[in-house]
């Protein structure tokens, strides 16, 4: 197969760090790529850098074979180079039509445009990826996992060469993502060049025919798929190999009070009938696919969208919790979804984020902030978390994701809450990264703090929870207990 | 009582059926009935006050706020916040007049021209902090407004001009046709057709959806290939051009050039905008929607002197109607993201 796109020597520093280092990558026509490693190890850098978004410092692009240079945005367009980012970088404001046009508009260089035009634009690759979008809703309306399908179908409006993936299936359920491997088959079939980047090793093989691994900012590995085991891929992008076995926590011996329990909870049109309870020092998963309205029960027990009907008892007490302040008082603490947008202030330094849900503890007599206290507490817990860095005053944003995460996880920790509630702790999350964070989640319940995990990664799930709850359409819908806890059973539930 | 609930449930149901079918983009009916509902108050209070002339007043008082609307519905749109076209169009109205009279020369045509070439020169100034030195809009333009206006005092001149050149004196003083005792001017047909141009400009131009793709996400934008900086140096130009011209239109209407007037009027023309359905945060607004707040805000300030309101309310007034309308605003996006929560779950259960 030919050559579709060669990378050479790219080289990319980002004041006085090395994000990547002379790193030669190439993919074929009609083969899917997949690029792999862990967080921080330079991939969405590249990306960036072959589609024109940033400029690298040296190296250069070949497109078949000729040499392209360091394409701007638009050439790199014209070359037929497309990306689906992770954050899918759509428009909320525009139409799922327009969405779709509008970088065939930018090719075009269109002056004047036409409604019909980006319409049937759109109903064509809609058409031809089998999918079903309303058009004509605008995207801020449509749910995660349709706009997800949006930014493919925009990609793909185009006459694309080479489409770069970056984790298009963290928003999808499993049939979404069923229909996105139809739609790569048939992209390979019409000699598309494909990479793929995917933090879930699975997918990884179910995808792809080369692997191509990324260490801190250098290849370390290239080769087919089958030359590659789900173990050797994640050892050659972490440098070792994290445990991923079940290795439950042990459970508190004295009788205490269950840190969480919510009795026939409900909240209008979203979920009803809700009871389950966690105990102190327990590990409780709570799954279901997406838009089961498992998010919303977190979200309602933490207060921010409080219930209508029911009772939710913390530490044994009942607690009316009808906004945020008042789920913090209770003694709940709540890691949500969207590391990036929802759990800490990326701008704010390390420090300020951890104590941010604390500040009466690290106060002094009237209510001033105690500088001391506020070093102290942070600086416990970054030993105890194990975030790196060399200065607790450098900003959030100066940290890779799993690290953001650990800060989420760490300010939460500061408030010693009865409960934690996490919500999709792992998400975009790899897997050394992951393994310290449900360390940490192990260490934090033999404290004796209840928690409660939303998630959908399933070997997550086996590895820490003592028990695993399931949501169906708003509804609970069955459990498994400590020893039936196991990847096959979780997986026939949800996929019942 | 089951039945009964069932029965109000499928109602309001249907309601919210015809309100999503006619509530227009932006919320623009809701406007609209707002509007309608302060007549409907004026017609029960004052029920005299509502004749033709009433409604020629509103057109009056109205087409200076809508010509500095539409250069800033672009900057709104486009994710900005500007409070420098008050000091530009002044500043382009009374330069021009200033230089007509320094060579003593007349014309009618252009000095409109005149002022709108001098409104890009000054909007130039925005476009350079904001595109070229990614200033914050609105920090960029507290800047360059006072650097105008002061310019304007200290170089142009600071009098008072009571006479304008005779030609253009005579389109202040010509009318298209009079609503009961008020004059309807020419200007207001050159102010509908830039609405119109504008409004196209917005829907059907590459160049007015990148405004909005802007708007919306600005690094999606760039993503794309979208040049995000020369679409921004275009917006501030053609917004300074919009207010040079506007600020010659109240020139020309008022009779008289004064560098003191329109600098304090943004107030009301933001109101307008953001009421018209333009979110701060951007991607968001239409000229028909700026259209409408142009004529609430204008209703209201007329209304308030039909009823012999003394104009030191009148501010606290529009104050009080922005909020509102503002408050609509917010209110009907909040239920919107509300929708999309219960979308999804029932996404799930179909």
């Amino acid at each position: 197969m030919p050559l579709a796109l060669q990378a050479k020597g790219i080289t990319k520093t980002y004041g006085g760090v090395k994000a990547l280092t002379e790193v030669d990558i190439d993919v074929r026509a009609g083969e899917v790529m997949c690029l792999a490693g862990a967080n921080g190890s330079g991939k969405s850098t590249l990306i960036k850098i072959i589609s024109g978004v940033e400029t690298a410092d040296a190296g250069h692009i070949e497109m078949d074979g000729v040499d392209v240079g360091r394409p701007s945005v638009t050439d790199s367009i014209d070359l037929g180079i497309q990306v689906i980012y992770q954050d899918m970088s759509l428009f909320p404001n525009l139409t799922v039509a327009e969405n779709i046009a509008m970088s065939a508009r930018v090719k075009a260089r269109s002056k004047v445009v036409r409604v019909q035009a980006a319409r049937s634009i759109a109903a064509r690759v809609v058409e031809r990826l089998g999918l079903q979008l309303s058009l004509d809703e605008k995207v801020e309306n449509i749910s995660v996992a349709d706009r997800q399908l949006v930014a493919i179908c925009r990609a793909l409006a185009l006459d694309v060469k080479v489409l770069f993936m970056d984790e298009p299936t963290t928003a999808l359920t499993w049939r979404e993502i069923d229909s996105l491997s139809r739609v790569v088959e048939q992209l390979k079939a019409d000699g598309v060049a494909i990479v793929f980047v995917s933090h879930k090793t699975e997918e990884v093989f179910m995808m792809s025919d080369r692997i191509t691994v990324l260490r801190n900012g250098a290849v370390v590995k290239s080769g087919a798929a089958a030359e590659f085991t789900p173990d050797t891929l994640i050892e050659s992008l972490l440098g070792y190999l994290p445990s991923e076995e079940r290795q439950l926590s042990a459970l508190p011996v004295e009788d205490k009070a269950p840190a969480l329990e919510v009795h026939e909870i409900g909240r209008n049109d979203l979920f009803e009938g809700v009871s389950f309870e966690v105990g102190a020092g327990e590990i409780v998963g709570l799954t279901g696919l997406l838009g089961s309205g498992r998010s919303e029960i977190a979200e309602s027990i933490f207060g921010i969208l409080p219930i209508d009907t029911g009772e939710i008892r913390v530490a044994g007490q009942a607690k009316p919790i009808g906004s945020v302040q008042e789920g913090i008082e209770a003694g709940i603490g709540y890691v949500p979804e969207d590391r990036l947008t929802q759990g800490v202030i990326l701008e704010q330094s390390i420090e300020s984020n951890l104590i941010a849900a604390s500040l009466d503890k690290v106060s002094g007599r009237g209510g001033f902030l105690d500088s001391g206290q506020m070093a102290r507490a942070s600086q416990h817990a970054v030993e105890k978390l194990g975030i790196k860095t060399d200065n607790p005053a450098n900003p959030v944003s100066s940290l890779s994701g799993g690290n953001q995460q650990r800060v989420v996880l760490g300010k939460w920790m500061e408030t010693e809450p009865s409960v934690l509630i996490l919500n999709g702790p792992t998400v975009g999350v790899d897997a050394g990264s992951k393994a310290v964070i449900l360390d940490i989640l192990r260490l934090t319940a033999e404290q004796g703090t209840g928690i409660l995990m939303i998630s959908d990664d399933v070997p997550e799930l086996v590895s820490v929870c003592h028990r695993v709850l399931f949501v169906r359409r708003g509804r609970m819908d069955g459990a498994l207990e400590m020893d039936e806890v196991s990847p096959e059973r979780i997986r026939e539930r949800l996929d019942r | 009582m089951k039945a009964y609930t069932r029965r109000s449930r499928g109602a309001r149901l249907r309601v919210h059926e015809i309100w999503d079918r006619y509530k227009g983009e932006n919320h623009e009916t809701a406007l609209l009935l707002l509007i309608l509902a302060l007549l409907g108050v004026m017609a029960i209070v004052e029920p005299s006050a509502l004749t033709m002339t009433f409604v020629g007043d509103i057109i009056r008082s109205g087409i200076v706020t809508l010509a500095l609307a539409l250069g800033l519905l672009l900057v709104i749109i486009s994710g900005g916040m500007d409070v420098s076209f008050p000091a530009i169009a002044i500043f382009s109205g009374y330069a021009t007049i200033t230089v007509m009279n320094f060579f003593g020369v007349d014309g009618a045509l252009w000095p409109f021209l005149l002022a709108s070439i001098m409104g890009i020169a000054l909007g130039s100034l925005n476009a350079l902090f904001v595109a070229r030195y990614r200033m914050e809009t609105l920090i960029a333009s507290l800047g360059t407004q006072v650097i105008i206006r002061g310019v304007l005092l200290a170089f142009i001149g600071s009098v008072y001009i009571s006479t304008l050149p005779a030609q253009l004196d005579a389109i202040g003083a010509s009318s298209i046709m009079r609503l009961g005792n008020s004059p309807v001017n020419i200007l207001v047909l050159p102010v509908i057709a830039l609405a119109f141009l504008v409004s196209w400009m917005l829907r059907k131009t590459m160049f007015g959806r990148s405004i909005y793709a802007i708007g919306g996400d600005r690094e999606s934008a760039r993503r794309v290939g979208i040049r995000v900086p020369s679409v921004q140096v275009r917006i501030y130009l053609i917004a300074g051009a919009l207010a040079g011209f506007a600020g010659m239109v109240h020139v020309v209407l008022s009779r008289h050039a004064s560098p003191f007037e329109l600098v304090g009027t943004e107030l009301n023309v933001i109101a307008a905008v953001v009421i018209g359905g333009a979110l701060d945060s951007g991607g968001r607004g239409s000229v028909k929607g700026t259209v409408y707040g142009v004529l609430l805000i204008s209703l209201v300030q007329n209304s308030l002197v039909r009823l012999g309101v003394s104009s030191y309310w009148h501010v606290l007034v529009v104050g009080v109607v922005v909020l509102v309308g503002v408050a609509i605003q917010a209110q009907a996006s909040s239920r919107e993201a509300k929708t999309t929560r219960i979308l999804e779950s029932t996404e799930a259960s179909a």
